[in-house]
């Protein structure tokens, strides 16, 4: 089977602390770390379990930056066979379907069985790959969970919906999936690994190549657009507890009593 | 203006909350149009629900389809791309049949897209404004949508409040559907119910919940020793789960159980508004975050910032000394 999956490389919200920029047009990036989107590394495992249980191989791609191809060698170094850069000036400044445009483009240029996003990225968005699969006239189910080859054509998909409950489908290859985190345990990647993917050959494509996208992919062609970055108002506001970490544990311990927290 | 739309998510007869939330949404586009309801379903079920949406909608469209007796979005997806008309606006529910049908739809209509939308600014022109969040609500952004030739916007669950009004006086449209293909190439089966699990979290009356902030599996003993302390059990967010650290019986949030105890604490959980949905009864909410930004902050009654690491085992230390003291007062006759 051969799979793509498609990647994102994000500030680590675990390892940043994210804030806005003195102008608020964007989070403050200067000293951010970045790594693969938490939900697509997940994808990328996922495409190498079936992989290694059906055959076939895995190809990693990504619309961004130059630096965007450290985020695919990781991937490679997980096992991904071949990975792709889709990075142009043209293609700067796309919204949801301009990238989803621009991967339909890159999907047409090769066979593909089946096609793994991440459920959704930092901006929350969850949108491309339905927006691919629409593209392509595919099927497509998001939020799955976990992913069983029934044949050559079909698979049998779990989607992840409320209370913990799971829906349970059928699909038909060629179709593209949108994997929930959690669906596997992402394997460790060595720094031996990652010593061994960064000679291997990653493609680079761009505008002359992926033509077709041009029509919707770029700043002028994106209809929906940030404006600015802002902090959310406070709402109601938690009355934070001061002191030494005793004196909080006391007060807290107080309200607690008052609150029935204490059983 | 164009026609304005709200997809009605519905389940054994009854309409979702958001359904009044979506007509409310609506009006912060434009007060002065009045949205049309959409339903999609099967049977007497569809009728019920149909009927209760008139008194919020002037006018609720009944779609009655034998395939759509169950919500699947690929079949949905196909109806509303041959029904709802080229540019106009369509509201969803940004909930897991949401995100399933949404993205698609767009692209089908050849209208503009806006997921997880939690306000709505008004219209300049052919500028929708509306405001959404990023990195899991630890900022707000403002985003403007191309209105020109549609939209589908998603709207939050629970970020618009439900306007009173006069009762709208209805009425029920039937709407004839294509049927769709005769072997569609997504096929619902089942749904599997969640299981409960060992602890059933959902009865419990004091929570610890512990997030992402606990960092190591080593690390849930320290929350199980003050939950031993305090009476009360762990549950957990979503990242502990996807780490395979506890069981996805005790995830609290929309993709996990809905809690209602009387005192929650939040150690360590960043505050999505997934989890935060799955926390009903208004309890009395602790969070303790190393992050004085982080998102949960905002919704907790009390806030400690500090290391849990450092601070849950102090606090279950004051939680036993008080215990002892009212141990001893109780012995003393």
């Amino acid at each position: 089977m051969e799979i793509l999956v498609c990647v994102k490389r994000v500030p680590d919200a675990a390892e940043n602390e994210i804030e806005l920029n003195a102008e608020g047009t964007d989070i403050e990036r200067g000293e951010l770390v970045y790594s693969v989107n938490e939900a697509d590394n997940y994808a990328v495992e996922e495409a190498l379990q079936i992989t290694g249980r059906v055959g076939g191989s895995v190809t990693v791609v990504t619309v961004g930056e130059e630096e965007d191809e450290d985020v695919l060698r990781r991937q490679m170094a997980m096992g991904a066979a071949h990975g792709a850069l889709i990075c142009d000036d043209a293609f700067r400044g796309s919204d949801g379907r301009g990238i989803a445009a621009i991967l339909k483009a890159f999907v047409e240029t090769a066979h593909y069985d089946l096609i793994l996003t991440g459920v959704q990225a930092d901006d929350g968005c969850a949108q491309v790959g339905g927006m691919l699969a629409a593209m392509l006239d595919y099927p497509f189910a998001s939020l799955v969970t976990s992913i069983e080859v029934m044949d050559q054509r079909t698979l049998k998909i779990a989607r992840e919906i409320e209370g913990g409950s799971r829906e349970i489908h059928a699909i038909d290859l060629p179709c593209v999936l949108s994997v929930q985190t959690g669906i596997n345990e992402p394997r460790y990647v060595g720094m031996r690994g990652i010593r061994q993917a960064a000679s291997l050959p990653v493609s680079r494509l761009g505008a002359p190549e992926l033509a077709l996208a041009l029509s919707y992919s770029g700043k002028i062609n994106a209809r929906v657009v940030r404006t600015d970055y802002f902090v959310p108002p406070a709402g109601k506001g938690a009355e934070l507890l001061r002191g030494s970490r005793e004196e909080i544990a006391g007060k807290l311990v107080e309200l607690l009593k008052v609150k029935g927290g204490l059983n | 203006m164009a026609r304005i739309f709200t997809y009605i998510v519905h389940k054994s007869g009854i309409a979702d909350d958001t359904a009044a939330e979506l007509a409310a949404a609506a009006r912060k586009i434009d007060a002065a149009e009045q949205p049309t309801a959409i339903v999609c379903g099967w049977g007497a079920e569809l009728d019920q629900v149909c009927a209760s949406l008139c008194t919020t909608y002037r006018e609720v469209w009944k779609i009655a389809l034998e395939p759509l007796a169950y919500p699947d979005a690929e079949a949905v997806r196909g109806v509303l791309a041959s029904m709802v008309a080229e540019g106009s606006i369509l509201l969803v529910p940004h909930g897991h049949f949401g995100v399933d049908l949404s993205p698609g739809l767009a692209v089908r209509l050849g209208a503009a897209y806006v997921p997880d939308v939690i306000d709505i600014e008004g219209v300049e022109g052919r500028w929708l404004k509306a405001v959404r969040q990023e990195f899991g609500g630890l900022v707000a952004t403002h985003v403007r949508c191309d209105l020109q030739s549609g939209a589908v916007l998603n709207i939050r669950p629970g970020a618009f409040r439900a306007v009173d009004g006069a009762p709208a006086g209805g009425r029920v449209v039937e709407r004839a559907a294509p049927a769709g293909p005769a072997r569609a190439r997504r096929r619902y089966l089942e749904t599997i119910a969640a299981e409960t699990g060992d602890v059933d979290i959902t009865k419990e009356r004091v929570l610890i919940s512990i997030g992402r902030g606990i960092g190591e599996q080593e690390n849930i003993a320290i929350a199980e020793g003050l939950a031993e302390a305090m009476g009360a059990k762990v549950s957990c967010s979503r990242p502990v789960v996807d780490a395979k650290w506890m069981d996805k019986s005790r995830q609290v949030g929309s993709s996990g159980k809905t809690v209602r105890p009387k005192v929650y604490l939040a150690c360590g959980i960043s505050g999505s508004f997934q989890h935060l949905a799955g926390i009903k009864g208004n309890p009395f909410l602790v969070a303790i975050n190393k992050n004085p930004k982080a998102p949960i902050f905002r919704a907790a009654d009390i806030g400690v910032v500090d290391d849990l690491l450092e601070f849950l085992p102090a606090l279950a230390e004051r939680v036993r000394e008080e215990r002892a003291v009212a141990g001893g007062e109780r012995r003393r006759p």
